[in-house]
């Protein structure tokens, strides 16, 4: 159910981005999601798909780039991938900082602004 | 025409938005505004409910109780003597920050500390910022140590935890100091109140420090304030 929440929202900020760029229709989305957001790409998909007929998103594709927990030692610079945060460096027992996972942005979409200039 | 725009936004901007004025209304009114996020069943409720015993002789109270269908925690509240406001989710699996502006209309009158029981949920509630002063994770002993490392967002980004049915302890294998030292190495700064509203131990602990964030937030606002 989180992730209807998410689609909404996704929903209602492009539709407002197109209105202002005169797009009728949407042809596609690109996602970011970290691992850490706990956002499943396939409920995501799911949502998208049911609440998309009837929309300017009707017929668009969703396309979600999953970014995995990257975490970084601030005194010894060791990078880690762990599964879940885990919070101190295994080679020096320091504190680790996020350097990516928490993402969960809109990184472009991609309409129809009704104009001719192509075969459609 | 197919024309490409790149974004580069953030989900939830909508919300971002609509939470910046519930905050500058609860600043208006010195509300302070508490935000209790946790799994089901980790006893928010139960809590609240000898948080309201406690305070609410002194202190105009108001609780918005957020649930996906049913009203059953909300009548339990209401038994208290407390103005609430029910707001059924209708499936959605967290409160927005729109549903709070909405619930403080239907609450009406200035409260000195407004509460926000959230949807039985660790993971979207973290996501969704709602105006709150503070945002209180809780963790009940029952359920075992390892949901801050599963649930890191809420843990992270919430000013309180509080460890609830304390009583349990002997009964279970909670590693009270491995899970705490956990919180901590998520949230160095962060408060952590381990307490059980069955006995009453730790609550009188956790109230005086809601009173004492109280009377922070006012002694900030000074100019307006009650009457
Ligand atoms: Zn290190």
């Amino acid at each position: 159910m989180h992730e209807v929440g998410l689609i909404c929202s996704l929903m209602d900020q492009v539709t407002e981005s197109a209105a202002q760029n005169g797009i009728t229709r949407i042809l596609s989305v690109k996602l970011v999601v970290g691992k850490l957001t706990l956002a499943q790409p396939d409920f995501l998909h799911f949502a998208f798909a049911n609440l998309s007929p009837g929309t300017i998103f009707e017929g668009a594709r969703l396309e979600i780039e999953e970014r995995p927990l990257v975490l970084r030692c601030t005194a010894c610079g060791t990078e880690t991938r762990p599964e879940y945060l885990d919070y101190f460096c295994p080679a020096c027992g320091e504190r680790m900082e996020i350097i990516s996972g928490d993402e969960l942005f809109i990184e472009y979409y991609e309409g129809d602004n009704g104009e001719d200039g192509s075969g459609g | 025409m197919a024309v490409k725009v790149v974004m580069g936004q953030r989900l939830l901007k909508a919300n971002a938005a609509v939470a910046q004025e519930n905050r500058a209304r609860f600043a208006a009114a010195g509300t302070l505004v508490v935000n209790l996020i946790s799994s089901p069943g980790a006893g928010k409720t139960t809590l609240l409910e000898q948080t309201l015993v406690r305070l609410g002789g002194r202190f105009r109270i108001g609780v918005i109780e957020g649930d996906i269908y049913t009203t059953r925690d909300a009548e339990r509240i209401a038994g208290k003597g407390t103005a609430v406001v029910q707001v059924n989710t209708a499936g959605i699996c967290h409160l927005d920050a729109s549903m709070v502006a909405r619930a403080c209309e239907e609450l009406g009158a200035a409260y000195d500390i407004l509460f926000i029981e959230n949807v039985g949920n660790l993971v979207c509630p973290a996501e969704f910022d709602l105006g709150e002063d503070v945002k209180v994770a809780l963790l009940s002993v029952a359920e075992g140590g390892d949901k801050p490392a599963k649930y890191p967002l809420v843990f992270r980004s919430a000013g309180a935890v509080v460890i609830t049915k304390a009583d349990l302890l002997p009964f279970t294998d909670f590693d009270l100091a491995g899970v705490t030292g956990e919180i901590r190495a998520l949230n160095p700064e962060v408060k952590v109140f381990i307490l059980s509203a069955r006995t009453g131990e730790g609550v009188e602990e956790w109230c005086r420090w809601v009173e004492e964030m109280f009377l922070r937030k006012r002694a900030a606002g000074s100019g307006t304030g009650s009457e």
